[in-house]
Protein backbone atom coordinates (compact mmCIF):
# COMPACT_ATOMS: atom_id res chain seq x y z
CA UNK A 1 0.00 0.00 0.00
CA UNK A 2 3.02 2.11 -0.22
CA UNK A 3 2.06 3.87 -3.61
CA UNK A 4 -0.95 6.61 -3.68
CA UNK A 5 -3.68 5.48 -4.91
CA UNK A 6 -5.02 6.20 -8.12
CA UNK A 7 -7.49 8.40 -7.58
CA UNK A 8 -5.59 10.73 -5.32
CA UNK A 9 -4.69 11.96 -8.91
CA UNK A 10 -8.40 13.86 -8.86
CA UNK A 11 -8.08 15.11 -5.52
CA UNK A 12 -8.07 18.82 -6.21
CA UNK A 13 -11.30 18.08 -8.09
CA UNK A 14 -13.10 16.40 -4.95
CA UNK A 15 -15.93 18.29 -4.82
CA UNK A 16 -16.85 18.00 -8.28
CA UNK A 17 -18.72 14.90 -8.61
CA UNK A 18 -18.45 13.62 -11.40
CA UNK A 19 -14.37 13.42 -11.67
CA UNK A 20 -13.99 11.15 -8.52
CA UNK A 21 -12.27 8.28 -9.68
CA UNK A 22 -12.65 5.42 -6.56
CA UNK A 23 -13.47 1.84 -6.33
CA UNK A 24 -15.73 0.32 -3.59
CA UNK A 25 -15.86 -2.77 -3.07
CA UNK A 26 -19.31 -3.79 -0.74
CA UNK A 27 -18.94 -7.38 0.85
CA UNK A 28 -20.10 -9.47 3.54
CA UNK A 29 -18.94 -13.16 5.10
CA UNK A 30 -22.61 -14.08 4.95
CA UNK A 31 -25.35 -14.06 1.78
CA UNK A 32 -28.76 -12.23 2.01
CA UNK A 33 -27.18 -9.44 4.62
CA UNK A 34 -27.73 -6.51 1.90
CA UNK A 35 -25.21 -6.12 -0.38
CA UNK A 36 -26.37 -6.01 -3.61
CA UNK A 37 -29.53 -3.50 -1.87
CA UNK A 38 -26.56 -1.01 -0.45
CA UNK A 39 -24.28 -1.19 -3.50
CA UNK A 40 -27.17 -1.03 -6.00
CA UNK A 41 -28.77 1.69 -4.17
CA UNK A 42 -25.42 4.08 -3.67
CA UNK A 43 -24.27 3.30 -6.93
CA UNK A 44 -27.75 5.10 -8.52
CA UNK A 45 -27.18 8.21 -6.27
CA UNK A 46 -24.54 9.29 -8.43
CA UNK A 47 -22.70 8.83 -11.98
CA UNK A 48 -21.39 5.90 -11.23
CA UNK A 49 -20.02 2.18 -12.49
CA UNK A 50 -21.90 -0.44 -11.05
CA UNK A 51 -20.26 -4.23 -11.20
CA UNK A 52 -21.78 -7.07 -10.07
CA UNK A 53 -19.08 -9.65 -9.01
CA UNK A 54 -21.43 -12.24 -7.63
CA UNK A 55 -21.46 -13.68 -10.78
CA UNK A 56 -22.97 -17.25 -9.17
CA UNK A 57 -26.09 -15.60 -8.29
CA UNK A 58 -25.70 -11.88 -9.94
CA UNK A 59 -28.89 -10.12 -9.03
CA UNK A 60 -28.14 -6.11 -9.24
CA UNK A 61 -29.12 -6.31 -13.14
CA UNK A 62 -32.65 -7.33 -12.22
CA UNK A 63 -32.92 -3.73 -10.28
CA UNK A 64 -31.25 -1.57 -13.09
CA UNK A 65 -32.79 -2.97 -15.90
CA UNK A 66 -29.72 -1.80 -18.24
CA UNK A 67 -30.80 -1.09 -21.85
CA UNK A 68 -28.88 -1.18 -24.95
CA UNK A 69 -26.68 -4.73 -23.36
CA UNK A 70 -23.55 -5.49 -25.06
CA UNK A 71 -22.15 -9.44 -24.00
CA UNK A 72 -19.22 -11.49 -24.27
CA UNK A 73 -18.65 -14.62 -23.51
CA UNK A 74 -15.60 -15.71 -21.30
CA UNK A 75 -13.50 -19.17 -21.78
CA UNK A 76 -11.12 -20.89 -20.43
CA UNK A 77 -8.52 -22.87 -21.89
CA UNK A 78 -8.57 -26.58 -21.87
CA UNK A 79 -6.82 -29.17 -23.40
CA UNK A 80 -7.89 -31.38 -26.50
CA UNK A 81 -6.53 -34.85 -27.24
CA UNK A 82 -5.62 -36.47 -29.81
CA UNK A 83 -5.16 -40.18 -29.33
CA UNK A 84 -3.62 -41.27 -32.85
CA UNK A 85 -0.28 -38.53 -31.44
CA UNK A 86 -0.28 -39.85 -27.59
CA UNK A 87 2.26 -42.28 -27.01
CA UNK A 88 0.74 -43.00 -23.27
CA UNK A 89 3.75 -41.82 -21.71
CA UNK A 90 0.89 -40.24 -18.65
CA UNK A 91 3.43 -37.52 -18.44
CA UNK A 92 0.67 -35.38 -18.40
CA UNK A 93 -1.53 -37.98 -15.40
CA UNK A 94 1.58 -37.27 -13.44
CA UNK A 95 1.93 -33.31 -13.93
CA UNK A 96 -2.00 -32.89 -13.43
CA UNK A 97 -2.82 -31.74 -9.71
CA UNK A 98 -6.08 -31.57 -10.53
CA UNK A 99 -7.13 -35.22 -11.44
CA UNK A 100 -8.22 -33.99 -14.59
CA UNK A 101 -6.60 -36.39 -17.02
CA UNK A 102 -6.53 -40.13 -16.97
CA UNK A 103 -4.84 -42.88 -19.72
CA UNK A 104 -7.58 -45.45 -19.28
CA UNK A 105 -7.58 -48.27 -22.12
CA UNK A 106 -5.16 -46.84 -24.26
CA UNK A 107 -6.98 -43.54 -24.60
CA UNK A 108 -6.24 -40.35 -22.58
CA UNK A 109 -9.47 -38.68 -21.89
CA UNK A 110 -9.68 -35.27 -20.05
CA UNK A 111 -12.16 -34.06 -17.42
CA UNK A 112 -13.19 -30.72 -18.46
CA UNK A 113 -15.03 -29.82 -15.37
CA UNK A 114 -12.11 -30.34 -12.72
CA UNK A 115 -9.14 -28.64 -15.33
CA UNK A 116 -8.16 -25.23 -13.76
CA UNK A 117 -6.63 -24.12 -17.04
CA UNK A 118 -3.10 -24.46 -15.80
CA UNK A 119 -1.49 -25.44 -19.50
CA UNK A 120 0.97 -27.86 -17.70
CA UNK A 121 -0.39 -30.72 -19.39
CA UNK A 122 0.39 -29.24 -23.14
CA UNK A 123 3.61 -28.58 -21.83
CA UNK A 124 4.97 -31.74 -20.90
CA UNK A 125 3.12 -33.13 -24.01
CA UNK A 126 6.54 -33.97 -26.22
CA UNK A 127 4.43 -35.77 -28.98
CA UNK A 128 2.22 -32.59 -29.38
CA UNK A 129 -1.34 -34.84 -28.65
CA UNK A 130 -2.48 -32.02 -26.45
CA UNK A 131 -3.81 -28.69 -27.37
CA UNK A 132 -5.87 -26.42 -26.00
CA UNK A 133 -9.63 -25.06 -26.75
CA UNK A 134 -11.27 -23.03 -25.55
CA UNK A 135 -14.58 -23.72 -23.44
CA UNK A 136 -16.94 -21.08 -22.56
CA UNK A 137 -18.02 -20.89 -18.68
CA UNK A 138 -20.18 -17.77 -18.95
CA UNK A 139 -20.14 -13.97 -20.34
CA UNK A 140 -20.14 -10.42 -19.35
CA UNK A 141 -22.66 -7.89 -20.20
CA UNK A 142 -22.42 -4.04 -20.28
CA UNK A 143 -25.55 -1.81 -19.83
CA UNK A 144 -26.60 1.49 -19.22
CA UNK A 145 -29.24 2.85 -16.35
CA UNK A 146 -29.82 5.98 -16.27
CA UNK A 147 -26.64 7.53 -14.79
CA UNK A 148 -24.78 4.13 -14.20
CA UNK A 149 -23.09 1.68 -16.20
CA UNK A 150 -23.98 -1.29 -15.19
CA UNK A 151 -21.30 -4.63 -15.58
CA UNK A 152 -22.47 -7.78 -15.16
CA UNK A 153 -20.90 -11.38 -14.73
CA UNK A 154 -22.39 -14.30 -14.85
CA UNK A 155 -21.51 -18.61 -14.60
CA UNK A 156 -23.00 -20.98 -16.17
CA UNK A 157 -24.66 -23.12 -14.51
CA UNK A 158 -22.94 -26.40 -13.85
CA UNK A 159 -19.59 -24.86 -14.09
CA UNK A 160 -17.58 -24.39 -10.70
CA UNK A 161 -15.96 -20.89 -10.38
CA UNK A 162 -16.03 -18.02 -12.07
CA UNK A 163 -13.02 -16.61 -11.30
CA UNK A 164 -11.87 -15.58 -15.00
CA UNK A 165 -15.19 -13.98 -14.92
CA UNK A 166 -14.72 -11.57 -12.24
CA UNK A 167 -11.36 -10.61 -13.52
CA UNK A 168 -12.80 -9.82 -16.88
CA UNK A 169 -15.09 -7.61 -15.27
CA UNK A 170 -12.09 -5.63 -13.20
CA UNK A 171 -10.27 -5.41 -15.71
CA UNK A 172 -12.24 -3.89 -18.41
CA UNK A 173 -13.39 -1.83 -15.67
CA UNK A 174 -9.85 -0.41 -15.27
CA UNK A 175 -10.04 0.54 -18.87
CA UNK A 176 -12.92 2.70 -18.30
CA UNK A 177 -11.52 4.15 -15.21
CA UNK A 178 -12.16 7.75 -14.03
CA UNK A 179 -15.32 7.14 -12.57
CA UNK A 180 -17.03 6.62 -8.83
CA UNK A 181 -17.07 2.73 -9.28
CA UNK A 182 -19.12 0.38 -6.77
CA UNK A 183 -18.11 -3.92 -6.90
CA UNK A 184 -20.95 -5.91 -6.04
CA UNK A 185 -19.06 -9.19 -4.06
CA UNK A 186 -19.83 -12.56 -3.71
CA UNK A 187 -20.54 -14.19 -0.24
CA UNK A 188 -17.96 -15.49 1.76
CA UNK A 189 -14.03 -15.37 2.91
CA UNK A 190 -12.41 -17.51 -0.32
CA UNK A 191 -10.60 -16.72 -3.36
CA UNK A 192 -13.29 -15.43 -5.61
CA UNK A 193 -14.28 -12.25 -2.90
CA UNK A 194 -9.94 -11.69 -2.52
CA UNK A 195 -10.24 -11.67 -6.48
CA UNK A 196 -13.54 -9.03 -6.27
CA UNK A 197 -11.79 -6.87 -3.98
CA UNK A 198 -8.03 -7.07 -5.16
CA UNK A 199 -8.16 -3.27 -6.80
CA UNK A 200 -11.04 -1.80 -4.60
CA UNK A 201 -9.66 1.79 -2.61
CA UNK A 202 -12.25 0.91 -0.05
CA UNK A 203 -14.19 -2.03 1.60
CA UNK A 204 -17.97 -1.45 2.91
CA UNK A 205 -18.78 -4.64 5.05
CA UNK A 206 -22.58 -4.98 5.80
CA UNK A 207 -23.70 -6.66 8.49
CA UNK A 208 -27.11 -7.79 9.92
CA UNK A 209 -28.05 -7.83 13.41
CA UNK A 210 -27.80 -11.61 13.78
CA UNK A 211 -25.44 -13.93 15.55
CA UNK A 212 -24.61 -15.71 12.03
CA UNK A 213 -24.36 -12.25 10.58
CA UNK A 214 -21.71 -11.46 13.53
CA UNK A 215 -19.51 -14.64 13.15
CA UNK A 216 -19.41 -14.24 9.00
CA UNK A 217 -18.79 -10.49 9.54
CA UNK A 218 -15.64 -11.60 11.71
CA UNK A 219 -14.27 -13.22 8.74
CA UNK A 220 -14.45 -10.71 6.60
CA UNK A 221 -13.30 -8.33 9.11
CA UNK A 222 -10.02 -10.44 8.75
CA UNK A 223 -10.10 -10.61 4.90
CA UNK A 224 -9.38 -6.47 4.66
CA UNK A 225 -7.21 -7.02 7.42
CA UNK A 226 -5.03 -9.57 5.70
CA UNK A 227 -5.09 -7.82 2.54
CA UNK A 228 -4.59 -4.25 4.20
CA UNK A 229 -7.63 -2.96 2.67
CA UNK A 230 -9.26 0.44 4.81
CA UNK A 231 -12.92 -0.30 5.19
CA UNK A 232 -16.29 0.54 7.27
CA UNK A 233 -19.80 -1.28 8.54
CA UNK A 234 -22.52 -0.46 7.35
CA UNK A 235 -25.46 -1.95 9.71
CA UNK A 236 -28.17 -3.55 8.02
CA UNK A 237 -31.55 -4.33 9.07
CA UNK A 238 -31.23 -1.84 11.64
CA UNK A 239 -33.62 -2.53 15.07
CA UNK A 240 -33.73 -0.30 18.01
CA UNK A 241 -32.51 -3.56 20.10
CA UNK A 242 -29.41 -5.31 21.13
CA UNK A 243 -27.42 -5.40 17.80
CA UNK A 244 -24.55 -8.00 18.00
CA UNK A 245 -22.89 -6.71 15.24
CA UNK A 246 -23.21 -3.30 16.57
CA UNK A 247 -21.48 -4.45 19.37
CA UNK A 248 -18.63 -6.32 17.56
CA UNK A 249 -17.86 -2.99 15.86
CA UNK A 250 -18.28 -0.45 18.91
CA UNK A 251 -15.73 -3.40 20.98
CA UNK A 252 -13.03 -3.22 18.15
CA UNK A 253 -13.33 0.23 17.48
CA UNK A 254 -14.58 -0.17 13.98
CA UNK A 255 -15.76 3.04 11.36
CA UNK A 256 -19.50 2.43 11.75
CA UNK A 257 -21.03 3.75 7.97
CA UNK A 258 -24.30 3.87 8.68
CA UNK A 259 -27.15 2.21 9.83
CA UNK A 260 -30.25 0.71 7.61
CA UNK A 261 -32.81 0.42 9.60
CA UNK A 262 -35.27 -2.59 9.17
CA UNK A 263 -38.27 -1.11 7.34
CA UNK A 264 -41.21 -2.96 5.52
CA UNK A 265 -41.42 -0.41 2.87
CA UNK A 266 -37.91 -0.97 1.72
CA UNK A 267 -38.12 -4.29 2.03
CA UNK A 268 -40.75 -4.71 -0.08
CA UNK A 269 -39.23 -2.35 -3.11
CA UNK A 270 -36.06 -4.40 -2.32
CA UNK A 271 -38.01 -7.99 -3.38
CA UNK A 272 -39.62 -6.59 -6.06
CA UNK A 273 -36.13 -6.10 -7.24
CA UNK A 274 -36.87 -1.83 -7.29
CA UNK A 275 -34.31 0.94 -6.39
CA UNK A 276 -35.07 2.66 -2.95
CA UNK A 277 -33.51 5.76 -4.00
CA UNK A 278 -35.64 6.17 -7.44
CA UNK A 279 -38.89 5.59 -5.64
CA UNK A 280 -38.69 7.98 -2.19
CA UNK A 281 -36.68 11.21 -1.44
CA UNK A 282 -36.39 9.35 2.24
CA UNK A 283 -34.00 6.59 0.59
CA UNK A 284 -32.84 9.00 -1.44
CA UNK A 285 -31.09 10.71 1.35
CA UNK A 286 -30.33 7.86 3.25
CA UNK A 287 -28.16 6.40 0.51
CA UNK A 288 -26.78 9.89 -0.27
CA UNK A 289 -25.71 10.79 3.33
CA UNK A 290 -24.72 6.99 3.37
CA UNK A 291 -22.26 8.02 0.59
CA UNK A 292 -20.96 11.61 1.48
CA UNK A 293 -19.47 9.31 4.87
CA UNK A 294 -17.89 6.53 2.63
CA UNK A 295 -16.14 9.15 0.07
CA UNK A 296 -15.17 11.41 3.36
CA UNK A 297 -13.45 8.23 4.96
CA UNK A 298 -11.83 6.97 1.51
CA UNK A 299 -10.39 10.45 1.48
CA UNK A 300 -9.03 10.41 5.23
CA UNK A 301 -7.53 7.08 4.92
CA UNK A 302 -5.46 8.64 1.70
CA UNK A 303 -4.18 11.66 3.63
CA UNK A 304 -3.38 9.65 7.32
CA UNK A 305 -1.60 6.93 4.67
CA UNK A 306 0.50 9.36 2.25
CA UNK B 1 -28.68 -43.48 4.84
CA UNK B 2 -30.89 -41.01 3.18
CA UNK B 3 -28.54 -37.52 2.84
CA UNK B 4 -30.44 -34.46 2.43
CA UNK B 5 -28.60 -31.73 1.38
CA UNK B 6 -30.66 -27.91 2.03
CA UNK B 7 -29.33 -25.29 -1.05
CA UNK B 8 -30.65 -22.05 -2.23
CA UNK B 9 -28.66 -20.58 -4.52
CA UNK B 10 -28.98 -16.86 -2.87
CA UNK B 11 -27.23 -16.34 0.32
CA UNK B 12 -29.44 -15.91 3.71
CA UNK B 13 -32.31 -17.06 2.97
CA UNK B 14 -32.64 -19.32 5.88
CA UNK B 15 -30.24 -22.49 4.84
CA UNK B 16 -29.23 -22.61 8.36
CA UNK B 17 -32.77 -21.82 10.39
CA UNK B 18 -34.18 -24.78 8.48
CA UNK B 19 -31.22 -27.52 8.46
CA UNK B 20 -30.67 -26.82 12.61
CA UNK B 21 -34.93 -27.66 12.73
CA UNK B 22 -35.51 -30.53 10.70
CA UNK B 23 -31.73 -32.09 12.62
CA UNK B 24 -34.02 -31.29 16.37
CA UNK B 25 -37.74 -32.55 14.70
CA UNK B 26 -35.39 -36.16 12.75
CA UNK B 27 -33.50 -36.48 15.60
CA UNK B 28 -30.91 -37.13 13.17
CA UNK B 29 -27.38 -39.04 13.74
CA UNK B 30 -25.56 -37.68 11.74
CA UNK B 31 -25.20 -33.83 9.98
CA UNK B 32 -22.89 -31.83 8.75
CA UNK B 33 -22.30 -28.19 7.50
CA UNK B 34 -21.00 -28.02 3.91
CA UNK B 35 -20.58 -24.16 3.93
CA UNK B 36 -17.01 -24.28 4.63
CA UNK B 37 -17.05 -20.73 3.61
CA UNK B 38 -19.13 -19.06 5.75
CA UNK B 39 -20.14 -22.25 8.09
CA UNK B 40 -23.21 -21.36 10.73
CA UNK B 41 -24.64 -24.06 11.83
CA UNK B 42 -22.54 -24.65 14.70
CA UNK B 43 -23.93 -21.69 16.85
CA UNK B 44 -27.56 -23.26 16.69
CA UNK B 45 -26.66 -26.71 16.81
CA UNK B 46 -24.56 -26.92 20.21
CA UNK B 47 -22.36 -29.54 21.90
CA UNK B 48 -20.97 -30.12 25.11
CA UNK B 49 -17.74 -31.50 24.07
CA UNK B 50 -14.65 -30.03 22.10
CA UNK B 51 -14.43 -31.19 18.36
CA UNK B 52 -11.64 -33.44 17.15
CA UNK B 53 -9.83 -30.76 15.22
CA UNK B 54 -7.62 -31.75 11.93
CA UNK B 55 -5.90 -29.74 9.09
CA UNK B 56 -7.32 -30.02 5.58
CA UNK B 57 -4.76 -29.79 3.47
CA UNK B 58 -5.35 -28.52 -0.13
CA UNK B 59 -3.12 -28.30 -3.10
CA UNK B 60 0.30 -27.40 -2.34
CA UNK B 61 1.86 -23.94 -2.68
CA UNK B 62 4.92 -22.95 -4.90
CA UNK B 63 7.99 -21.62 -3.56
CA UNK B 64 11.06 -20.47 -4.94
CA UNK B 65 14.78 -21.09 -3.61
CA UNK B 66 16.56 -17.71 -4.19
CA UNK B 67 20.25 -19.19 -3.97
CA UNK B 68 19.03 -21.07 -6.99
CA UNK B 69 16.51 -18.68 -8.87
CA UNK B 70 19.06 -17.57 -11.98
CA UNK B 71 16.09 -15.15 -12.65
CA UNK B 72 15.41 -16.73 -16.20
CA UNK B 73 11.53 -15.20 -15.69
CA UNK B 74 10.22 -19.20 -17.23
CA UNK B 75 7.85 -19.53 -14.33
CA UNK B 76 6.12 -16.03 -14.40
CA UNK B 77 5.65 -16.47 -18.12
CA UNK B 78 4.01 -20.12 -17.72
CA UNK B 79 1.82 -19.03 -14.67
CA UNK B 80 -1.21 -18.61 -15.53
CA UNK B 81 -2.54 -17.46 -12.36
CA UNK B 82 -0.47 -14.32 -12.40
CA UNK B 83 1.27 -15.80 -9.33
CA UNK B 84 5.02 -15.20 -9.29
CA UNK B 85 6.29 -11.66 -8.95
CA UNK B 86 9.02 -10.01 -9.61
CA UNK B 87 9.58 -7.61 -6.44
CA UNK B 88 13.03 -6.14 -6.38
CA UNK B 89 14.08 -8.33 -9.36
CA UNK B 90 13.37 -10.88 -7.10
CA UNK B 91 11.09 -13.89 -7.89
CA UNK B 92 7.83 -14.55 -4.98
CA UNK B 93 5.08 -16.43 -5.32
CA UNK B 94 1.89 -14.52 -4.17
CA UNK B 95 0.44 -17.97 -2.00
CA UNK B 96 -3.47 -16.29 -2.31
CA UNK B 97 -2.76 -16.31 -6.45
CA UNK B 98 -1.01 -19.43 -6.59
CA UNK B 99 -3.05 -22.98 -7.04
CA UNK B 100 -0.40 -25.40 -6.52
CA UNK B 101 -0.68 -26.54 -10.62
CA UNK B 102 3.22 -27.27 -10.53
CA UNK B 103 3.78 -25.83 -14.08
CA UNK B 104 6.72 -23.52 -12.70
CA UNK B 105 8.09 -26.50 -10.54
CA UNK B 106 8.12 -28.44 -14.39
CA UNK B 107 9.61 -25.14 -16.52
CA UNK B 108 12.20 -24.24 -13.82
CA UNK B 109 15.18 -25.45 -15.57
CA UNK B 110 17.82 -25.47 -12.22
CA UNK B 111 15.07 -26.67 -10.06
CA UNK B 112 14.72 -23.75 -7.47
CA UNK B 113 10.92 -24.13 -7.09
CA UNK B 114 9.05 -26.91 -5.44
CA UNK B 115 5.74 -27.11 -4.06
CA UNK B 116 4.99 -27.13 -0.50
CA UNK B 117 2.07 -28.78 1.56
CA UNK B 118 -0.21 -25.60 2.72
CA UNK B 119 -2.67 -25.88 5.14
CA UNK B 120 -6.08 -24.71 3.49
CA UNK B 121 -8.50 -25.09 6.75
CA UNK B 122 -9.94 -26.83 9.28
CA UNK B 123 -12.19 -30.12 9.50
CA UNK B 124 -14.26 -30.50 12.45
CA UNK B 125 -15.82 -33.43 14.22
CA UNK B 126 -18.31 -33.56 17.15
CA UNK B 127 -19.19 -37.36 18.16
CA UNK B 128 -20.74 -39.50 20.73
CA UNK B 129 -21.83 -42.43 20.93
CA UNK B 130 -25.04 -41.62 19.26
CA UNK B 131 -24.32 -38.66 16.83
CA UNK B 132 -21.70 -36.74 14.88
CA UNK B 133 -21.77 -33.97 13.59
CA UNK B 134 -19.21 -33.05 10.70
CA UNK B 135 -18.06 -29.70 9.98
CA UNK B 136 -14.73 -27.44 8.73
CA UNK B 137 -14.28 -23.32 8.07
CA UNK B 138 -11.86 -22.64 4.62
CA UNK B 139 -8.82 -20.69 5.95
CA UNK B 140 -9.58 -16.79 4.63
CA UNK B 141 -8.46 -16.09 1.44
CA UNK B 142 -8.60 -19.75 0.36
CA UNK B 143 -9.27 -21.34 -2.92
CA UNK B 144 -10.48 -25.43 -2.72
CA UNK B 145 -13.21 -25.45 -0.95
CA UNK B 146 -15.22 -28.10 -3.03
CA UNK B 147 -12.25 -30.04 -2.23
CA UNK B 148 -13.03 -29.52 1.73
CA UNK B 149 -17.43 -30.06 1.05
CA UNK B 150 -16.16 -33.65 0.23
CA UNK B 151 -14.02 -34.39 3.04
CA UNK B 152 -16.79 -32.67 5.65
CA UNK B 153 -19.01 -35.30 3.90
CA UNK B 154 -16.67 -38.20 3.85
CA UNK B 155 -16.22 -37.22 7.81
CA UNK B 156 -19.44 -37.74 8.44
CA UNK B 157 -20.05 -41.04 6.49
CA UNK B 158 -16.74 -42.61 8.37
CA UNK B 159 -18.33 -41.63 11.61
CA UNK B 160 -21.34 -41.92 11.67
CA UNK B 161 -23.25 -45.83 12.53
CA UNK B 162 -26.33 -46.40 11.61
CA UNK B 163 -27.93 -43.67 10.61
CA UNK B 164 -31.04 -43.45 8.89
CA UNK B 165 -30.78 -39.36 7.78
CA UNK B 166 -28.54 -37.34 7.46
CA UNK B 167 -28.98 -33.63 6.64
CA UNK B 168 -26.66 -31.52 5.24
CA UNK B 169 -26.64 -27.66 5.08
CA UNK B 170 -25.12 -26.29 2.16
CA UNK B 171 -23.41 -22.98 0.65
CA UNK B 172 -24.67 -20.09 -1.26
CA UNK B 173 -24.05 -19.85 -4.86
CA UNK B 174 -23.79 -22.48 -7.52
CA UNK B 175 -20.37 -22.88 -8.16
CA UNK B 176 -18.04 -25.60 -6.91
CA UNK B 177 -18.63 -25.86 -3.08
CA UNK B 178 -22.44 -26.29 -4.40
CA UNK B 179 -21.46 -28.62 -6.81
CA UNK B 180 -19.45 -30.98 -4.48
CA UNK B 181 -22.31 -30.87 -2.05
CA UNK B 182 -24.31 -32.65 -4.76
CA UNK B 183 -22.41 -35.96 -5.17
CA UNK B 184 -23.88 -38.80 -3.58
CA UNK B 185 -26.76 -37.00 -1.92
CA UNK B 186 -30.68 -38.71 -2.05
CA UNK B 187 -32.41 -35.10 -2.41
CA UNK B 188 -32.24 -31.46 -2.45
CA UNK B 189 -34.55 -29.12 -0.48
CA UNK B 190 -34.10 -25.59 -1.57
CA UNK B 191 -34.98 -22.76 0.36
CA UNK B 192 -36.25 -19.97 -1.61
CA UNK B 193 -37.19 -15.81 -0.51
CA UNK B 194 -39.84 -14.41 -2.42
CA UNK B 195 -37.63 -11.63 -3.80
CA UNK B 196 -37.26 -10.82 -7.76
CA UNK B 197 -33.54 -11.68 -6.80
CA UNK B 198 -34.30 -14.67 -4.91
CA UNK B 199 -36.68 -16.18 -7.80
CA UNK B 200 -33.59 -15.59 -9.87
CA UNK B 201 -30.87 -17.28 -8.12
CA UNK B 202 -33.45 -20.46 -7.62
CA UNK B 203 -33.67 -20.89 -10.86
CA UNK B 204 -30.10 -21.04 -11.06
CA UNK B 205 -29.91 -23.64 -8.69
CA UNK B 206 -32.75 -25.36 -9.52
CA UNK B 207 -30.40 -25.90 -13.40
CA UNK B 208 -27.69 -27.23 -11.09
CA UNK B 209 -29.42 -29.38 -9.42
CA UNK B 210 -31.30 -30.73 -12.41
CA UNK B 211 -27.24 -31.21 -14.33
CA UNK B 212 -26.35 -33.40 -11.72
CA UNK B 213 -29.86 -35.48 -11.71
CA UNK B 214 -30.49 -34.71 -8.06
CA UNK B 215 -34.20 -34.99 -6.63
CA UNK B 216 -35.58 -31.60 -5.23
CA UNK B 217 -38.09 -30.07 -3.93
CA UNK B 218 -38.88 -26.52 -3.04
CA UNK B 219 -40.05 -24.23 0.07
CA UNK B 220 -40.36 -20.86 0.47
CA UNK B 221 -38.87 -18.59 3.48
CA UNK B 222 -40.20 -15.51 4.99
CA UNK B 223 -43.19 -16.27 2.37
CA UNK B 224 -45.54 -13.25 3.96
CA UNK B 225 -42.87 -10.72 3.08
CA UNK B 226 -43.92 -10.90 -0.84
CA UNK B 227 -47.14 -12.67 -0.91
CA UNK B 228 -47.22 -12.31 -4.88
CA UNK B 229 -43.49 -13.49 -5.34
CA UNK B 230 -44.39 -16.52 -2.99
CA UNK B 231 -47.22 -17.19 -5.40
CA UNK B 232 -44.81 -17.19 -8.26
CA UNK B 233 -42.45 -19.32 -7.02
CA UNK B 234 -45.54 -21.91 -5.98
CA UNK B 235 -46.29 -21.42 -10.12
CA UNK B 236 -43.16 -22.35 -11.21
CA UNK B 237 -42.56 -25.40 -9.14
CA UNK B 238 -46.24 -26.58 -10.13
CA UNK B 239 -44.93 -25.65 -14.46
CA UNK B 240 -41.38 -27.42 -13.55
CA UNK B 241 -43.10 -30.83 -11.57
CA UNK B 242 -41.16 -30.02 -8.99
CA UNK B 243 -42.84 -30.95 -5.50
CA UNK B 244 -43.25 -27.41 -3.83
CA UNK B 245 -43.67 -28.61 0.14
CA UNK B 246 -44.96 -25.57 1.48
CA UNK B 247 -44.23 -21.69 2.87
CA UNK B 248 -42.86 -20.50 6.32
CA UNK B 249 -43.70 -16.92 7.88
CA UNK B 250 -41.60 -14.45 8.54
CA UNK B 251 -41.46 -13.69 12.52
CA UNK B 252 -39.03 -11.52 14.19
CA UNK B 253 -39.91 -14.41 17.31
CA UNK B 254 -37.72 -16.75 14.82
CA UNK B 255 -34.62 -14.39 14.60
CA UNK B 256 -34.66 -13.85 18.48
CA UNK B 257 -34.58 -17.80 18.67
CA UNK B 258 -31.45 -18.04 16.16
CA UNK B 259 -29.97 -15.03 18.36
CA UNK B 260 -30.26 -16.79 21.51
CA UNK B 261 -28.56 -19.79 19.61
CA UNK B 262 -32.10 -22.27 19.55
CA UNK B 263 -33.63 -23.88 16.38
CA UNK B 264 -37.22 -22.39 15.56
CA UNK B 265 -38.58 -25.85 16.91
CA UNK B 266 -37.15 -24.92 20.40
CA UNK B 267 -39.36 -22.10 21.16
CA UNK B 268 -43.83 -21.58 20.36
CA UNK B 269 -43.96 -19.37 16.95
CA UNK B 270 -45.27 -19.93 13.82
CA UNK B 271 -42.86 -20.41 11.73
CA UNK B 272 -41.41 -23.64 13.92
CA UNK B 273 -45.04 -25.17 13.08
CA UNK B 274 -44.87 -24.19 9.48
CA UNK B 275 -41.65 -26.03 9.20
CA UNK B 276 -42.92 -28.91 10.52
CA UNK B 277 -44.99 -29.52 7.77
CA UNK B 278 -42.32 -28.77 5.33
CA UNK B 279 -40.20 -31.11 7.57
CA UNK B 280 -42.96 -34.12 6.94
CA UNK B 281 -43.76 -33.58 3.27
CA UNK B 282 -39.52 -33.06 2.60
CA UNK B 283 -38.96 -36.77 4.35
CA UNK B 284 -42.09 -38.43 2.65
CA UNK B 285 -40.14 -37.50 -0.45
CA UNK B 286 -36.86 -38.30 0.94
CA UNK B 287 -38.00 -41.95 1.68
CA UNK B 288 -40.52 -42.38 -1.33
CA UNK B 289 -39.77 -45.93 -2.86
CA UNK B 290 -38.48 -46.56 -5.70
CA UNK B 291 -35.63 -43.68 -5.10
CA UNK B 292 -32.35 -45.22 -5.31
Amino acid sequence: MGNSPHWMKSMPNFMDRETIDMKIAVLSGKGGTGKTLISVNLAATRTSTYIDCDVEEPNGHLFFKPKGVQEEEISVRIPKVNNELCNGCRKCVDLCKFNALAYIKNNLIVFDDVCHSCGGCTLVCHEKALTEKEKVIGKVQKGISSEVTVWTGILNTGEATGISIIRKLLAEDNHHGDRLTFIDCPPGSSCIVMESIKDADYCVLVAEPTLFGVHNLNMVYELVKLFDKPFGVVLNKFLEEENPAEKFCLERKIKILGRIPFDNEMGTLNSNAEIAVNKSDKYRELFSSLLDTVIKEVQHEAITNS
Amino acid sequence: MKQLLILSGKGGTGKTTIASAFIKLSDAKAYADCDVDAPNLHLIIKWNSQPEKTDYYGLPKAEINLELCIECDQCKQNCRFDAIKKVDSHYKVDSFACEGCGVCEYVCPVQAITLKPAVAGELMLYSDEEKVFSTAQLKIGSGTSGMLVTEVKKQMKSAAVDSEIAIIDGSPGIGCPVIASLSGVNMVLIVAEPSISGISDMERIINTAAKFGTKTAVCVNKCDTNIENTEKIEQFCEKQGLPFVGTIPFDTKAVKAINNGQTIVDIDCTPGKAVKEVYNKTINLLFEKGDG
